[in-house]
């Protein structure tokens, strides 16, 4: 096989992998900056939690209108929604901690979900919602993850250095009668409106994937945001890319592919990563004289 | 005396207090940590809380920055909005870890007039150079925060409040954990600042600090103690009526009444009391 057999013609052949492609770049370059500060703000844990959240909203929508993108993505936003705005709300008006408030909302809507899903869906359409299909990726759908994709990186630019301020200094802001609470929600949002794009590509599950582990890697390599978040970007795409091509080749399920290709990036990360890597701690260093 | 004396003896020579506590309760849970407190701090002074732990020194400084709302009494900050004043609060919640680097660590003391989505101007920039070297950081701009000391990483946020260039300062435990050297440059930066008249309160731990560096002093153990003339405030007996206070409270407290009578300077009786207001 050439390389051009290997890393190409696949999209050059079918319309369903270049449609595959696409959507996995638009979801690469919104899902990527998100995780990044999800990691920075210590919320590693509450993407898992919110991909969880969305599923009863999917579900409802599944069983309501069968498999529609449209009305899934409609019933996971709003599902996601409420989860985000009830903790938060909570958080502020109750003693309890944001993260407790995030596990108890998204245990009660997971359990919820799967409840719908058991007593009037089928397995298989569980494994469906929960793993998704990025080879059914069509025109409607493209056309959702792109216009997501945008949103996603507009609201970062508009509110990044709210979001700077609010993750590394939250009482600097706050004295400053900047409301943080508004970056913060709007930030939610954006990860509530990821998952949504991510689970018909990749299912509830790995939607997170292309969140965290290039995020998780990123920190590894760069010392500053703006460069860790190009690190995350480019592993984010380049595990769409690869990871698409290892599906193709090896006759085996996208989305697990995607995430293992990421996977295989943070291992490779956490040994070389320039900041921090296993291998340069290994190898020591010979100290500088000042 | 009473601390009632001190409080008319202070307003007698500060008449325009850069910012006043008029009967000011702060409460958490109802039991009062800051219980009717009233006086003014000297303008363009440097004034010291002191006090025992618990006294509610960390929050009367939140009080004053408006991130807590008074239970009772008010804080009259004489037309200042709470981001003209500079805050420096306790570590703690700072994310010392966070990819920032010194200079827009440095930068966000530009917030007044950078806010969400301004630009940084050219002036903001040298500003801040000048900003940390005064603090004896000069070249560390480029550097990120997760690379410093803990005292470097205090001169920093020092650089910061220097370029919010506000005319209140509030400092709470600025100097906990330094080194003498840092402690020192720091005491040199809070000086000049009273050279150029603006009004800083800090809190504070160490009396001899407090008694060569900060000419006022609030003793704080719950109630005012004193306030005034550091010299006259920390006075063995002061101390000691302020190390009297009951650190804990008491479940069982009766509603406060003080200001029920008409009388809103009855003597304190009964300084952890529930409050109802």
């Amino acid at each position: 096989m050439t390389p051009y057999e290997i890393l190409w013609q696949p999209f050059a052949d079918f319309a369903f992998m270049r449609h595959a492609l696409v959507g996995c770049l638009a979801l690469a370059l919104g899902c990527a900056p998100i995780g990044l500060f999800l990691v920075l703000r210590r919320m590693s844990l509450m993407g898992d939690a919110m991909s969880h959240a969305i599923l009863p909203g999917a579900a409802i929508a599944f069983i309501a209108y069968g498999l529609s993108l449209t009305a899934m993505s409609i019933g996971g936003l709003i599902a996601g929604l409420v989860v985000v705005l009830a903790a938060g709300m909570v958080t502020r008006a109750t003693q309890l901690k944001e993260d407790a408030n995030f596990a108890a909302f998204y245990l009660v809507s997971l359990a919820s979900g799967v409840l719908l899903v058991s007593k009037w869906g089928s397995n298989v359409d569980l494994m469906h919602i929960l793993f998704g299909t990025v080879l059914a990726v069509d025109a409607a759908a493209l056309v959702f993850l792109a216009a997501v994709a945008t949103t996603t990186l507009v609201v970062l630019a508009l509110f990044y250095r709210a979001l700077v301020v609010e993750s590394f200094d939250p009482e600097f802001l706050q004295s400053m009668g900047g409301r943080g609470a508004w970056a913060h929600f709007a930030f939610l949002i954006l990860v509530v409106l990821n998952l949504v794009a991510g689970f018909q590509a990749l299912g509830t599950l790995m939607a997170v994937g292309l969140m965290m582990l290039p995020a998780a890697s990123a920190r590894l390599w760069a010392k500053e945001l703006p460069a860790m978040l190009c690190v995350a970007l480019g592993i984010a795409l380049v595990s769409g890319y690869v990871g698409l091509l290892i599906s193709y080749h090896g006759d085996l399920p996208s989305g697990p592919s995607i995430i293992l290709t990421a996977g295989l990036a943070y291992f490779g990360s956490l040994a070389l990563g320039r900041r921090g890597g296993l291998l340069w701690r290994w190898l020591g260093h010979e100290h500088l004289e000042a | 005396m009473s601390h009632h004396h001190d409080h008319r003896h202070d307003h007698a020579h500060h008449p325009a207090g850069a910012i006043r506590l008029s009967n000011l309760t702060l409460t958490y849970h109802r039991h009062p940590v800051v219980h009717h407190v009233s006086g003014s701090f000297a303008q363009g002074e440097l004034t010291a809380i002191v006090g025992p732990n618990g006294a509610g020194k960390s929050t009367l400084l939140k009080a004053m920055m408006g991130l807590m709302k008074p239970n009772h009494g008010k804080v009259e900050r004489h037309g200042l909005a709470p981001r003209e004043i500079a805050y420096l609060p306790q570590q703690a919640a700072i994310d010392r870890d966070f990819p920032l680097s010194v200079q827009d660590a440095v930068l966000l003391g530009d917030w007044r007039n950078s806010g969400w989505f301004g630009r940084i101007s050219r002036s903001a920039r040298q500003r801040a150079d000048a900003a940390l070297e005064r603090v004896g950081m000069a070249g560390f701009g480029g550097r990120p925060v997760d690379e410093l000391s803990a005292g470097q990483f205090q001169r920093v946020l020092f650089a910061r409040l220097l370029l919010q260039d506000a005319q209140l300062i509030l400092l709470d435990e600025p100097f906990t954990a330094l080194d003498a050297k840092t402690t020192a440059d720091l005491l040199a930066v809070i000086a000049g600042w009273r050279r150029e008249g603006r009004t800083v309160v800090a809190v504070l731990h160490d009396y001899e600090q407090v008694r060569s560096h900060f000419p006022q002093t609030l003793l704080l153990a719950k109630e005012c103690i004193a306030w005034g003339p550091t010299t006259e405030v920390l006075t063995p007996a002061n101390l000691a009526r302020a190390n009297g206070m009951p650190q804990n409270w008491d479940d069982d407290a009766p509603v406060c009444h003080r200001d029920d009578t008409g009388a809103p300077t009855t003597p304190p009786a009964h300084d952890h009391t529930l409050h109802s207001h």
